[in-house]
């Protein structure tokens, strides 16, 4: 099987990097080799994996050598559970210097040192919630990431993120191959949430691949630094990364995605009852003044 | 060749456009002018200091050019440092030739490369440590500088590093005036935005320092050089004839200054003002803020240098006007000579120029003085208001462009066939494979200095030399070359 790159993103704690290490734990489980790229500098998109509370990253460690050409891969790489592949862009503290640069020079690196062997299946990329530069679009440029999964659920902001980063891959998909494959929605428990997002992927030209319910188990399997999947196999939320997974695996739904209007985001929610009717003669309005009217 | 007239100018300039496609060609048409003295202002007639159109092979640089190689570079006694990757600094180094005294890497540092040298785990991680450190190994190492400034590359402004506060904690540790300067390379159209900002750094990080400190003894003759970059001595051949006259010289800014004579100049009776296009706006604050009145003067040639220092000295009394006199005096015989000696040899003589901010207005009065006529001048990075002291300089129906374009160029010399050009190292070339007779302006060719009675002296022997060079009749210019040559030309290739 050729190697397939795909990319998660969406709107900053969403749950991304559990779903991706869930997932990815799942695929390893189904016998594919996965490797996972986490490109923010918080670097935990593999502690699930590794059972570490921060992995080494490329960065530092290119900082302490003095250059990324001192680097080696062996360096960087670690392997997890079940061997899924390890690697950590890295970057600065918040508020110096440029974290978008550090995913541009990592991803380099391991593609210069061979990082993506032929005996790979699936790489993941789990990238910082806000596409804030150019950097942060590394994963989706030419000859990288094709697929990309947007991580969502029935909260305006979510969708709003999600519509917006459908936005960003317009732009990419017209110079290059990289397409939605789908969204992936992490229950947050509002009403009608499966109806909802699907009704928001039709219109952005794609489907809702999974529906994952909300389970506490996530959070007892992340307290032990592991995936449900490793934690509790017989859990029913595993039960549901597998599906993922699967869904994943056989996915060839692959579309330039028609990004909406606000108008159009708007009257969605609406009909879902998220949002209500806009009101103009309130916006702008405190609640002292409200009060006086 | 005869001069053209105000239709063959116009119609030249229409010739030149029609290469360009039609966009460009309505942004190219707004920068190219014919000169008409009538004009009161230059708007009229040309659209200045705005972007460049992508293609075009401008000759401008950037901020950061306009910052460390203008304005900070030349401070001889403090170290600057090209905060960012190595090729800014390294290869911009000692370019400009600003004559300095002093011992270089012991208390004067001005053709020394200082640089943070950037790797990519500085813009990832920021800069601002490193900055730190650079600046406690600089005080180790060179503990006689007076001062640092940080010249920020284009990465500073990117990553947001935060050099304010480094130069503050480092101004607390060392005890020397630290300023941080965001003059970084892609800030604004061209070098013209980095004089300003180094203005702006100037007036808030070193001006204010002796606000309030009576000590230093005043005279009611204090005057600052303000815009000499003493290239090739420029400004020490301009400080004699002002000490002559009975002035006192406080500070000299920037060439072969020191940060002292920077702290003090809001001391002064008046400010002195040659480039005005790269410091006339520390002269405007330091005129609103300390009330010194400013002039511009023109050392070029003994004509300017006559008016200028006799427009001086009006602002004095008659003490110092006695003095302009006994100076223009004291010259004369000299300046006669030189103008007895090359006269005959540049009468009528046409030039082009091409330079930067000054230059393109001020030596028209030195050429004239030799009998030539400059027919074409353009800026690289002036403004409107230097445009509006241009006309009145040139000729009517004389050729005007602005940012000229390598097309442009070009194509107005073949037209117009001057005698010789003065513009920069990258046209250079150009013009003398054409056969041309050429003069770096910028660099004064690595000759100098071009200012003062002294400077004309030299400049009158450089472009005699140049033009009258035997060289130029070996050289076989296409529209010029018979049958025979053109074989021999074939056989040499």
């Amino acid at each position: 099987m050729a190697l397939r790159q795909c990319a998660i993103y969406g709107k900053g704690g969403i749950g991304k990097s559990t779903t991706t290490q869930n997932l990815v734990s799942a695929l390893a489980e189904l016998g594919n080799n996965v490797m996972i790229v986490g490109c923010d500098p918080k670097a935990d998109s593999t502690r699930l994996i590794l059972h570490a509370k921060a992995q080494t990253t490329i960065m530092s460690l290119a900082a302490e050598a003095g250059s990324v050409e001192d680097l080696e891969l062996e360096d960087v790489l670690k392997a997890g559970y079940r061997g899924i592949k390890c690697v950590e862009s890295g970057g600065p503290e918040p508020g110096v210097g440029c974290a978008g640069r550090g995913v541009i020079t990592a991803i380099n690196f391991l593609e210069e040192e061979g990082a993506y062997d032929d005996e790979l299946d699936f790489v993941f990329y789990d990238v910082l919630g806000d596409v804030v530069c150019g950097g942060f679009a590394m994963p989706i440029r030419e000859n990288k990431a094709q697929e990309i999964y947007i991580v969502c659920s029935g909260e305006m902001m979510a969708m709003y993120a999600a519509n917006n980063i459908a936005k960003g891959i317009v732009k990419y998909a017209n110079s290059g191959s990289v397409r939605l494959a789908g969204l992936i929605c992490n229950s947050r428990e509002t009403a009608r949430e499966d109806e909802l997002i699907s009704a928001l992927a039709a219109k952005i030209g794609t489907t809702m691949i999974h529906f994952v319910p909300r389970d506490n188990v996530v959070q007892r399997a992340e307290i032990r630094r592991m995936t449900v999947i490793e934690y509790e196999p017989a859990a029913k939320q595993a039960e549901e990364y597998r599906q993922l997974a699967i869904k994943i695996r056989d996915n060839k739904n692959f579309v330039i995605p028609t990004p909406i209007t606000m108008d159009e985001l708007e009257e969605l929610m609406m009909e879902f009852g998220i949002i209500d009717d806009v009101d103009e003669s309130i916006v702008g309005k405190t609640a002292a003044e409200e009060a006086i009217a | 060749m005869a001069a053209l007239t105000k239709e063959e100018t116009e119609a030249l300039i229409q010739e030149v456009l029609e290469i360009y496609p039609e966009q460009a060609r309505k942004d190219r048409a707004k920068h190219l002018a014919v000169n008409d003295q009538s004009l009161e202002k230059s708007n009229k007639c040309i659209t200045s200091n705005r972007k460049s159109q992508p293609g075009v092979m401008t000759i401008r640089g950037c901020a950061y050019a306009g910052s460390k190689g203008v304005v900070w570079g030349p401070i001889k006694d403090m170290i600057h440092i090209s905060h960012g990757p190595v090729g800014c600094g390294q290869y911009s180094r000692a370019g400009r030739r600003n004559y300095y005294v002093g011992t270089t890497g012991i208390n004067t540092f001005g053709t020394m490369n200082f640089t943070s040298d950037f790797t990519e785990k500085d813009i990832v991680f920021g800069g601002d440590k490193k900055l730190a450190k650079i600046m406690n190994e600089i005080e180790e190492l060179f503990p006689l500088n007076k001062g640092i400034s940080i010249q920020s590359e284009c990465p500073i402004g990117l990553i947001g590093d935060d050099i304010e506060a480094v130069a503050k904690k480092a101004n607390k540790e060392i005890g020397k005036p630290v300023v941080p300067v965001r003059c970084e390379g892609f800030r604004g159209v061209s070098q013209s935005l980095g004089h300003h900002i180094a203005n702006d750094a100037i007036r808030d990080w070193v001006l204010e320092n002796r606000d309030g400190d009576e000590s230093f003894p005043t005279t009611p003759y204090d005057v600052a050089v303000i815009g000499d970059y003493n290239i090739g001595g420029d400004a020490w051949a301009s400080r004699t004839l002002l000490e002559e006259m009975g002035l006192r010289v406080v500070a000299q800014w920037s060439g072969d200054g020191t940060i002292a004579e920077m702290e003090k100049t809001p001391k002064v009776k008046l400010n002195l003002i040659h480039c005005y296009r790269s410091m006339n706006y520390i002269a405007r604050h330091m005129e609103e803020k300390y009330k010194i009145p400013w002039i511009e003067y023109n050392f070029f040639g003994p004509t300017k240098i006559a008016e200028s220092l006799r427009k001086i000295a009006a602002l004095f009394d008659e003490t110092i006007q006695a003095g302009a006199e006994k100076v223009i005096a004291k010259y004369q015989a000299e300046y006669d000579a030189v103008i007895a000696k090359y006269k005959p040899r540049l009468q009528g003589k046409r030039v082009m120029l091409y330079v930067g901010g000054l230059r393109p207005r001020h030596v028209i009065g030195a050429y004239e003085d030799l009998g030539m006529e400059v027919v074409g001048t353009g800026y690289e990075f002036g403004h409107n208001d230097d445009y509006d002291r241009t006309i009145k300089e040139m000729g009517n129906a004389t050729l005007i462009y602005d940012d000229v374009t390598g097309y442009e160029f070009e194509e107005f010399v073949k037209r117009v066939q001057p005698d010789l050009i003065g513009s920069g190292i990258k046209e250079k070339y150009i013009f003398q494979k054409m056969g041309i007779p050429f003069r770096q302006m910028h660099s004064w060719d690595y000759s100098g200095p071009y200012h003062g009675y002294d400077g004309f002296a030299i400049f009158a022997r450089d472009m005699d030399m140049t033009l009258n060079n035997p060289c130029w009749k070996q050289v076989k210019v296409p529209w010029k070359t018979d049958d025979t040559s053109k074989v021999a030309v074939a056989a040499g290739a």
